[in-house]
């Protein structure tokens, strides 16, 4: 960089944060269109049956109901977020497959009426068999979720790096451990809503609390036979979604349809209950892990398996188990992998993404089993992730270039932070530390939408305005956005405006997932501004007669470099602009993509899959109580390397977030399901951490400049979320010295597991 | 059935028929159009409906609305001033980044404003309990917690700025 950052790099609230603390930023629920009717969706009481009949005659007649609609009435068009593995229909035709599997839905003028409505609807089912764990469903004879799946396998992969049989044979030592990780709900504060309008000229238009708006628009056009160009999807602000909004819902097609066919616009808004059983959820998965290492302790080879428990129908299915296997070659060096995932079908809630994306289940895995095999080798489970971790610039084995990599550093600086050289194995009986570490890509490139637009425009007295598809659920996607825009244009933030997540106005986004918004879309937005100021410097270079070369922009001015003097500022530079040889608006575009030599999915070969790879370390210190089993977790020390930091503030947000959510996860979380029922589908009864469980946090960064990232920046949302679970329940071994293998780890499962060391 | 109650708003006071099985939080968005007030579940779980009703912070989708008759009902309208001045609560969350998705937002500055309200020089641990009944899922409550604390700890000395004030009680 040619001057110092004056807007990227500082602690800077967000674009619209003001807006929330007024009550004044408008969400789904709080948007309200005239003539408006309530819609709700009649769920399967049943696990799995046929559906042999729905009488909707009585709900039909009932005052004020205006619609009623059953999977009868939709096009024989199935939707899902993988292209092919599209297994859902809006709403169910012939069958449903789990408790809450969408049936039926009313609309009408009031919520309650259309709830009063669907208790009239009456459908005569014939119950089927069914299954409720993976293990079971695989087996010859089990019950077939999707009749057309074999063994209820929807999704599987089998991907070797290396030749792992041969790596084996040449350890010193292997271990082979299994562990489960457990079914957790996203429970973003906003329930899930659309509200949808038709006009007369054939126009749909959507507002949704949706992660990904262009995968919605082309999801509704396919099922409901609608064109994309008629189908417009907005993005109103999304109350989190944490993953549970990267997929599409009845909500979404019915509030659509009803809007069609009667003219009114439609809202659906689902409860909590409906959140908890109707969603997506994290996928619980049994996993084994088989590790070979040398004396010294560096990894040789990892056979690694996994079956997840997919509920009912696909959702991300593949990508999961892909991603899952894939993202264990970082952040340690794995020369030989041999990854099976298997995604089954069973008769219980959905799994879809969720932050990490199926990382989280298998660094839960590995992280604990890396402490368990420090233990038996008698290695520090500190030093024995510093021996394997990759570098950057390194020949890497599955390809993936490395150009940055502050892993080391984290490990270091987390046991600093925690202070391990003090504590680990040196707190007396009931007290611990404990670490883990992750690394998580910024965004994928080589396996969807992969691309990015921005456009941005400059107008008068120097008010910059952006166009982009960036999906802000309220992570800060459009501040950072704007942070990058206003830095590169020499402006104030405050100078900018974004316009997001709009596709009738909004260039193509893939939207937030994966990780990959401040990369791909900053980067964007970046090529946007720079050719914005091209054009600037043009005329401005005319006027100052100095060479663009010269030129810097900064707080609001243009001016040539080392003389702050000898310049104009933005405001007359636009209308030298405009007003001399150039009367054009000055609008700049831009477009970025992970740059791949190869593209490659890493199915049949090696390559790079990430434009960069952030990297963390947690270390955590609890304390058990043995009378109660009770365990609090005490601090949080959370080393982290995201690149240069666009918005310190923003990402210490994400950091503290991600250690709360990884808490609930190792000691709280868990949806109950029994027959297929969800038996704690409310907040009380599920039970996430609250501001009293919060444990101390120290955040820790780590700062590397990354050469693809915009500014240097790499990915702070997801990778976060992969290590605090796994970095807790091996502090809660160095506590009490039992290793746990599943989550969550509950005062019951401690309890018990102490009673019987004692034997 | 309906009955005509009067009550104060955020300092303005009005008389408004209400049905027997509104809840406030129903009053406030469905029928005054105050949309602030966030409703996350419906069943007192998660804070995010908060508001004050003479001086306590209650979950208003649990709250009769008949209940508020003659109370003094502030909501997250009521803090910023009308020439949009934020209440140093809002300005503080906003600062310190106690805002990530927003929804839990209305309800923890309410459940805040509630407590400093009643003492305004709360320790870390009696905010920590104040907000033991609103839910976030974002910040992890560290960002929440600060902003409070940045008051709490006398950053800024009068926290009644706006629109309402505890009315004397008689008693």
């Amino acid at each position: 960089m040619e001057r110092e950052l004056t807007v990227v790099g500082n602690r800077m609230p967000m674009l619209d944060a003001a807006a929330k603390a007024k009550g004044t930023a408008q969400f789904i629920d709080d948007l309200v269109l005239p003539g408006m009717l309530h819609g709700k969706i009649l769920r399967s009481p049943l696990p799995h049956a046929k559906i042999l009949h729905i009488d909707t005659s009585k709900a039909e007649k009932l005052s004020g109901v205006k619609g009623v609609m059953t999977g009868t009435d939709i096009p024989d068009r199935k939707y899902g977020i993988v292209p092919k593995a599209k297994d859902e229909y809006a709403l169910a035709k012939t069958k449903v497959r789990y408790i809450g599997d969408e049936v039926a839905a009313v609309c009408a003028v009031d919520p309650e009426i259309a709830e009063e409505a669907l208790e009239l609807i009456k459908v005569d089912y014939e119950e089927l068999p069914a299954v409720f764990d993976p293990m079971e469903a695989i087996k010859e004879g089990a019950p077939l979720v999707h009749a057309d799946v074999q063994k209820n396998i929807s999704a599987s992969i089998r991907k070797e790096f290396g030749d792992v049989e041969k790596a084996f044979g040449e350890s010193d030592f292997i271990f082979e451990d299994t562990f489960y990780s457990q079914a957790v709900n996203h429970a973003p504060l906003e329930p899930h809503g659309a509200l949808a309008q038709y006009d007369p000229k054939g126009e749909l238009t959507i507002w949704s609390s949706t992660q990904i708006p262009f995968f919605l628009r082309r999801n509704l056009s396919t099922t409901l036979l609608v064109p994309e160009s008629k189908l417009r999807v907005i993005k109103p602000k999304v109350g989190g979604g944490f993953g549970q909004k990267v997929d599409m819902f009845a909500k979404d097609f019915c509030a659509c349809w009803f809007a069609m066919n009667i003219g009114r616009p439609v809202k659906f808004i689902y409860d909590r209950e409906e959140v908890f059983i109707g969603t997506r959820q994290r996928h619980p998965v049994y996993l084994s892990v088989k590790t070979g290492l040398n004396k010294e302790g560096n990894i040789l080879a990892q056979q690694f398996k996994a079956y997840a428990d997919g509920g009912a129908y696909n959702s991300t299915a593949p990508v999961m188990i892909t991603l899952m296997g894939f993202f264990l070659m970082i952040p340690y060096k794995v020369p030989n992998l041999l990854h099976e995932g298997y995604h089954v079908y069973t008769n219980k809630p959905v799994g879809g993404a969720m932050r990490g994306h199926g990382i989280p289940q298998a660094r839960f895995a590995v992280e604990r089993q890396l402490d368990m095999i420090a233990e038996r080798m008698d290695l520090d489970p500190g030093e024995i992730r510093i021996r394997n971790s990759i570098h950057a610039g390194e020949p890497h084995p599955a390809k993936f270039v490395i150009n940055t990599c502050g892993f080391v550093d984290t490990v270091k600086k987390a046991a600093e932070g925690i202070g391990w050289a003090q504590k680990r194995g040196k707190l007396p009986f009931g007290r611990g530390v404990g670490m883990a570490g992750g690394s998580f890509p910024s965004g994928v490139s080589n396996m969807s939408h992969i691309s990015s637009g921005a456009v941005v425009q400059l107008g008068r007295e120097g008010a910059v305005n952006v166009l982009t598809g960036a999906a802000d659920i309220g992570q800060g996607a459009e501040t950072v956005i704007g942070q990058i825009v206003a830095e590169e244009l020499g402006v104030l933030l405050e100078d900018v405006r974004v316009t997001a997540a709009d596709t009738g106005i909004t260039p193509l986004d893939p939207g937030t997932f994966g990780s990959g918004v401040t990369v791909r879309a900053g980067n964007a937005a970046r090529l946007a501004a720079i050719s914005v100021k091209n054009k600037l410097f043009e005329i401005v270079s005319e006027k100052l007669e100095a060479s663009v070369d010269d030129l810097v922009a900064e707080k609001r001015k243009i001016y040539v470099k080392g003389s702050p003097d000898k310049g104009m500022t933005l405001s007359d530079a636009l209308k030298a602009y405009q007003y001399g040889d150039h009367p054009m608006p000055i609008v700049g575009r831009g477009s970025w993509m992970a740059p791949t030599t190869e593209p490659t999915t890493l199915l049949k070969e090696n390559g790079n899959f990430a434009p960069n790879y952030s990297f963390m370390t947690q270390a955590a210190e609890v304390e058990v109580d043995p009378q109660t089993g009770r365990v609090k977790l005490l601090k949080m020390a959370a080393a982290h390397d995201c690149g240069k930091m666009i918005n310190p503030l923003l990402v210490e947000g994400q950091l503290e977030g991600s250690v709360v959510g990884g808490m609930g996860q190792a000691l709280y979380e868990d949806v109950i399901v029994e027959k297929g029922q969800v038996m704690n589908p409310s907040f009380l009864d599920y039970g996430f951490p609250t501001a009293m469980e919060m444990p101390e946090i120290e955040a820790i960064e780590v700062e590397t400049i990354d050469p693809l990232g915009p500014f240097g920046a790499k990915e702070a949302g997801e990778g976060t979320q992969v290590s605090p679970a796994p970095a807790i329940v091996n502090a809660i071994y160095d506590a009490i010295g039992i290793d746990f293998m599943e989550m969550p780890v509950t005062p019951e499962k401690i309890l018990k597991a102490l009673e019987e060391k004692k034997k | 059935m309906g009955k005509m109650i009067s009550f104060a708003l955020n300092g303005n006071k009005m008389a408004v028929e209400v049905k027997d099985h509104w809840t406030l939080l129903h009053l406030l968005r469905e029928e005054l159009g105050l949309l602030g007030t966030k409703e996350g579940c419906g069943s007192g779980e998660c804070g995010a409906c908060t508001v004050i009703v003479d001086g306590m912070a209650v979950n208003s989708c649990l709250f009769p609305g008949l209940e508020i008759a003659e109370k003094d009902v502030v909501t997250i309208e009521g803090l910023t001033s009308p020439d949009g001045t934020l209440h140093p609560l809002q300005k503080s969350f906003v600062e310190n980044g106690g805002i990530q998705c927003g929804y839990c937002t209305p309800g923890m500055i309410m459940s805040a404003k509630a407590l400093l309200d009643e003492s305004p020089n709360a320790t870390e641990e009696e905010i920590k309990h104040s907000l033991a009944g609103n839910i976030c899922r974002c910040t992890g409550y560290v960002q929440i917690i600060d902003s409070i604390k940045s008051i709490s700890e006398g950053g800024v000395e009068e926290v009644h700025v706006v629109a309402w004030k505890n009315k004397e009680k008689d008693e």
